[in-house]
């Protein structure tokens, strides 16, 4: 019989699975993981107390700087708590704008992921490659559309900074007409492939109650098989006008996680096939001529979320009536979501922590904040 | 499962928790000029419960209304009113609006019960609550700073907290 001893290591923060400057404190027995301690803030800049002392539109391009690879859901979410806080209308065709620019952002965002994620295990580069060419298509809509590639500061209250450029349209055709092809050579490449299928099935597994309990949200809770996503359970802005559906996994593997993300997308093209349909006939401009700026909410407090592409995305604000919010508060999904990886990793080898974290997929600007 | 509103989930939780709700004062939310208009202050329609009571209250939320899904946990720090603002954050995975509690504690004693223990999902919010505002939350099982280092002084997001200066630059001269 073998002695063996339980060893504490550290993985991060300068490793290159971490997606960031993120530390795992893990004790290990051989290869097991016996337990683990997510230990982060080494990005931490206090967001929150800068935002407190900028006025409420310097704020917007700061929350580009949450998880910077979705800006524009996290415009979206701040925008939707000012204007609520304010009572600022949004005209039907910039919230056409808005939700297109959000779902393209999904696309992306999982696009990205995905690729990280096999890059996890061990599939060098290739997915990751698939993903960021098509994820560069999408960029360079961006760009046309807001002049930026990745800090899109894109919306304002009560619509969008400026109105789609005039050959938008049939660039965002040809995207579309390619997609579906490109989506599913993304999931015959993990499929097909016995190796990664080993390495994704079965581990990581987060269970449906205790994903409840952790309050963990977007494609991880839906992995789980809670059919859980806020454009359904309070639908804002106007996903009430689109036929949807929302994956659920089975088992809350890793594999499962994959699959949400990979249906997504699929959802995602078909919302913004029905917004290609429907935008020319939208009422309005692609923003509220009569909406201020530099707005000076009443004294209040509210809450505005959205299903951004990693969960549930919230900013509680507080006004004192000035021009600047009292109270700022990020509710970041990447940073909620870390909070069961110990219980999800316990039990699997140390190869699997790498392939878990990438699954949950985090960005470590909205964890640290 | 029932869909409740602020109001209705009053009535429920004076019903089956006695003691538990109480009037939910308007609060100054910034210091009033000396002179000129009198800011309004701010009213909310949430319902605002016992500190102590917090534990029981978010229970029977999750146990007996169906809101078992723990969003957000927030703290507003309104010095002027000399208290702390937590704001819980529940909702219903079947959909609809959110259920907010909120209890004030003061300034200076600011121990809260904590939730963890029974909802493990509140783990990171309390111990970022702690780290940037000074929270202390009895019966969490890790109560350590999780953005700033271990040895920082002090709970940067408070009102009274210098925002200029770094008082750890020349501390050793």
């Amino acid at each position: 019989m073998l002695k063996t001893e339980e060893l504490q290591i550290n993985i991060g923060p300068q490793h290159p699975s971490t997606h960031g400057v993120f530390r795992m404190l893990v004790t290990v027995d051989g290869e097991t993981i016996m337990d683990l301690k997510p230990v982060f803030g080494y990005l931490h800049r206090n967001h929150e107390q800068i935002a407190e002392q900028n006025t409420y539109l310097q704020n917007m391009p700061y929350t580009d700087r949450l998880d910077y690879f979705n800006s524009m859901a996290n415009n979206h979410a701040y925008a939707l708590a000012v204007e609520k806080l304010v009572g600022i209308e949004v005209p039907e065709r910039a919230e056409y704008i808005r939700v297109l620019m959000v779902e393209l952002t999904r696309i992306l965002n999982h696009a990205g992921a995905l690729g990280f994620l096999i890059n996890d295990m061990g599939m060098w580069q290739t997915q990751l490659a698939f993903g960021m060419r098509e994820r560069e298509k999408i960029l360079d809509l961006f760009e046309s559309a807001s002049g930026a590639r990745l800090m899109c500061n894109y919306f304002r209250f009560g619509g969008v900074a400026r109105d789609l450029p005039a050959d938008f349209m049939p660039r965002l055709a040809d995207l579309l007409k390619a997609m579906p092809g490109f989506v599913d050579e993304m999931e015959r490449l993990l499929r097909d492939n016995e190796i990664l299928m080993q390495r994704s099935e079965g581990i990581g597994i987060l269970p449906r109650d205790l994903a409840l309990a952790y309050s963990v949200t977007g494609p991880v809770l839906r992995g789980s098989g809670v059919a859980y996503d806020v454009r359904k359970a309070e639908p804002y802005s106007i996903y009430d006008r689109f036929d949807f559906d929302v994956p659920v996994g089975s088992v809350g593997d890793v594999y499962d996680r994959f699959l949400v993300r990979v249906e997504e997308m699929r959802q995602s093209r078909r919302i913004i096939e029905q917004i290609v349909a429907q935008l020319p006939d939208a009422t309005g401009s692609h923003i509220n001529p009569k909406a201020r700026q530099n707005v000076k909410p009443p004294v209040g407090d509210v809450y505005g979320r959205v299903e951004s592409p990693k969960g549930e995305l919230g900013f509680y604000l507080v006004s004192d009536g000035s021009g600047k919010p009292y109270r700022y508060k990020v509710r970041a999904p990447s940073f909620i979501n870390l909070t069961p990886l110990g219980d999800m990793c316990r039990g699997y080898k140390v190869a699997d922590v790498v392939v878990i974290l990438g699954s949950i997929d985090i960005v470590m600007g909205e964890v640290d904040r | 499962m029932p869909r409740l509103n602020a109001e209705e989930l009053r009535a429920r939780l004076s019903r089956d928790l006695p003691g538990a709700v109480l009037a939910n004062t308007p609060l100054q939310v910034s210091a009033p000029p000396a002179h000129g208009p009198q800011p309004a202050k701010l009213t909310s329609a949430d319902t605002l419960v016992d500190p102590t009571q917090i534990v029981a209250a978010a229970t029977y939320l999750r146990d007996t209304l169906g809101y078992a899904f723990l969003s957000d946990i927030a703290v507003v720090d309104y010095l002027v009113e000399d208290i702390f603002e937590l704001v819980y954050r529940f909702y219903n995975v079947e959909g609809g609006p959110a259920l907010a509690l909120k209890i004030r504690v003061p300034r200076d004693v600011p121990e809260v019960p904590s939730l963890t223990p029974a909802w493990p999902g509140a783990n990171f919010h309390e111990r970022e609550a702690f780290d940037l505002y000074g929270i202390t939350f009895i019966g969490h099982p890790f109560l350590r700073r999780i953005y700033m280092w271990d040895e920082f002084e002090g709970f940067p997001m408070r009102k009274d907290f210098p925002r200029q200066g770094d008082k750890y630059i020349g501390e050793d001269e």
